[in-house]
């Protein structure tokens, strides 16, 4: 996005993602295993998160949205392409290097069930990243330091000795904010961290990673596939289809004028909760599904279901640029000479 | 139009080892021929077991259905040995649901499974059951539909394995498609095809729908009655129309209130509902969402509210008429006195309560 490379200072951008591949190799043969292709998950991403905003990843499953998150954090090692955090490329450090840099990188997960130990009890699930990057002085403060974090979600600090199959969902990400809180990270990666729970609470987790924020300044790359609520939270706002970036934009402006005909497509699917508006609006229904990741189509990935597709967009992949005030696109319906 | 469907106090629970879990509580409803009804709620609200009772879906033990009268022209399905009732199943009554990756076999091919009701239900030989399906399959909008026929569903994606469940369940021209949150796991793009299908169906063949979902928004687009359930209870029922423009039980109006909308300009805040849904061990004795109401008053802890009409074709269970709230809010100014003061007491009650038991 900008030329900056000064990592976190100033007006800089915190977390600089560029180029980013990720692809996962097909092997074939049981004993002579070798490489028949790959699944390019993520395949060439670009931008970069500035302190104390939000930036809304959104996309259908299995278009790479939660593998750039993790490939961010280097949960997975990318295959290409350069992630700069706080003026650091993670790409090119590991080890104990690496680990320190993940105090201040923390993810909030997607299923509350899942991803809390059943049998760690609420306190050491939440003090272990202290004790992983030896912080928070000894068992007894680190023991305050916990029921100060569990107060900080909204839960009752002397919960410590339970277990999560106590808790209902909304109370157990409440925990995983907590765990991720631990070690006063900058950046959170959060992957659809409320997909799994009800609506009524879904709600009450928004308002405390909202809270949050303000409160500590936190950085949040929010990854998520309803629409409605990236709006809601994003200050900026990527889509994203079959590994690449279809368009990112301020969020009113991508809501007011939505360019990518997938941006526009996934907009009008999205249901609106009032009889009246649903009974006037008129679809854009997509034919077909996503392609496969290990054979996305020539040319704009997009092009198998694309209701204004045309000729070009078949042959050759369109460019992801700025066409003013940050509306990044990469369609060739904007492209001088090519337009429909 | 004639009733199709009716429910008649409709009681379910399940015996555990941990007492007796209150799953649906006696409810009662009609379905007429041709309608979409939309059952609306939450997980653990008994939206799905109140459905499955109907076609006696539910594993016993440990469920089972205690009380009431399921009339399914002219017959009561509850009364029905299993022979009889197998005739109605998959055949005049026939089920979508929610996951299709789990409710596929997945060592059949998807032909052989949707030929096999048209076997058993139509007494069709082989050659002509294979002949409907593919028929089945085109009408659904799976492409190359017949030589699809002889794949296996790990080869069909999430969407078009959806659509082979819609194409079972439509297998035998069904006067009643029970469609169990059909589009829950299907991204949004998906869930337009299946929405838009099922509409178009409908219309087609003529059958009535239930269909099972907590996405309001789906059902604003589809359903032509609405009903609200919370804590094994129908809470309200009303005509699409008039539940979004004017909600009348507090639950339901929390619900509209707490999701973020495309269509107006961004909220501030969110307006959660507070607090966490009810305990089914526990019988009820008093309004179930009192706890978690900013509308309550003293008599909601006592007794609990039974469904009366607030309007025409519009009934609601709440002892309090909040008729006067709004539903889109931008600020706190929107809101009724009443609910200010709830959000006060609330936030005291919460801190003094955290003190109490640090003490």
């Amino acid at each position: 996005m900008s030329t900056q490379t000064n990592g976190s200072q100033g007006s800089g951008a915190l977390v600089e993602v560029k180029g980013l591949k990720m692809h996962f190799p097909i092997s074939k043969g049981v004993i002579f295993q070798r490489q028949v292709g790959a699944i390019k998950a993520v395949d060439g991403v670009t931008f970069s998160l500035y302190p104390g905003e939000t930036l809304g990843l959104v996309g259908e499953s299995g278009c790479g949205k939660s593998t750039t998150g993790r490939a961010i954090l280097q949960l997975y090692r990318p295959t290409d392409g350069s992630v700069v955090f706080e003026g650091k490329e993670l790409t090119e450090i590991k080890g104990e290097e690496l680990r320190k840099m993940r105090r201040s990188m923390q993810m909030i997960f997607q299923d509350p069930y899942a991803s809390l130990n059943p049998r760690m009890t609420v306190g050491s699930i939440v003090s272990e990243p202290l004790e992983v990057h030896g912080i928070g002085g000894s068992r007894k403060e680190r023991q305050k330091r916990v029921q100060e974090l569990l107060k900080t979600v909204g839960l009752n600090p002397y919960f410590v000795n339970r277990y999560p199959h106590e808790f209902s969902g909304g109370q157990r990400q409440r925990i995983g904010v907590a765990r991720a809180l631990a070690v006063n990270p900058s950046f959170i990666v959060c992957d659809e961290p409320i997909s799994a729970l009800d609506v009524s609470i879904q709600a009450q987790i928004i308002n405390l990673l909202e809270d949050l924020q303000e409160e500590l300044n936190l950085t949040y790359l929010f990854i998520a596939h309803d629409l409605s609520v990236v709006r809601h939270i994003s200050d900026r706002i990527a889509v994203m289809y079959l590994g690449k970036i279809a368009e990112l934009a301020e969020r009113d402006e991508l809501y007011a004028n939505p360019m990518h005909p997938y941006t526009q497509a996934l907009l009008s699917a999205v249901p609106i909760p009032d009889p009246v508006i649903e009974n006037e609006r008129k679809r854009i229904i997509l034919e077909g599904d996503v392609p496969s990741p290990a054979n996305p189509p020539q040319g704009c990935n997009f092009c198998t279901r694309c209701p204004r597709v045309m000729d070009v967009c078949r042959e050759k992949e369109p460019e992801f640029k700025d066409h003013g005030n940050g509306h990044y696109v990469a369609c060739w319906l904007y492209e001088e000479g090519h337009e429909g | 139009m004639a009733k199709l469907l009716e429910v008649k106090n409709l009681k379910t629970q399940f015996f555990t080892q941990d007492g007796v879990v209150h799953a649906v509580n006696g409810i009662s409803y009609t379905v007429d021929a041709g309608e979409t009804v939309a059952i609306v709620g939450e997980s653990g609200s008994g939206k799905s077991v109140g459905v499955m009772s109907l076609i006696r879906l539910i594993p016993s033990p440990p469920g089972k259905i205690v009380d009431g009268e399921v009339w399914f022209d002219g017959q009561d399905l509850l009364k029905l040995n299993e022979d009889e009732l197998r005739h109605i199943r998959g055949n005049r009554i026939a089920m979508i649901f929610q996951d299709p990756m789990t409710s596929l076999n997945p060592v059949l091919t998807i032909g052989r499974q949707i030929t096999e009701a048209l076997e058993l239900h139509l007494n069709m030989n082989r050659d002509q059951a294979r002949k409907r399906a593919v028929k089945l399959m085109e009408m659904v909008g799976i492409p190359g539909a017949e030589a699809r026929l002889d794949d296996y569903p790990h080869q069909f994606s999430g969407g078009m394995r959806q659509r082979v469940m819609i194409a079972m369940g439509l297998s035998c021209d069904p006067q009643l498609l029970i469609a169990d949150e059909p589009t829950t796991a299907l991204d949004v793009t998906i869930q337009a095809q299946i929405v838009d299908l099922v509409n178009r169906l409908k219309e087609e063949l003529g059958m009535a729908v239930i269909w099972i979902t907590h996405d309001l928004g789906v059902v604003a687009g589809m359903a032509e009655r609405v009903i609200v359930m919370y804590s094994g209870f129908i809470v309200e029922e009303s005509l699409v129309d008039d539940l979004y423009a004017n909600p009348r039980h507090p639950y339901t109006l929390g619900l509209l209130r707490s999701i973020p909308r495309l269509d107006i300009g961004r909220q501030k805040r969110l307006i959660p509902i507070d607090g966490l849904p009810p305990d089914l061990l526990e019988a009820p004795t008093s309004c179930p969402f009192a706890p978690r109401c900013d509308f309550a008053i003293e008599k909601c802890t006592q007794e609990n509210p039974s469904l009366e009409s607030v309007g025409p074709d519009h009934v609601a269970a709440c002892w309090v008429d909040i008729s006067g709230a709004k539903v889109n809010v931008a600020s706190d100014a929107d809101l009724t006195e009443a609910e200010l003061r709830s959000r006060e007491d609330a936030a005291v009650a919460v801190s003094s309560k955290q003190e109490g038991e640090g003490a």
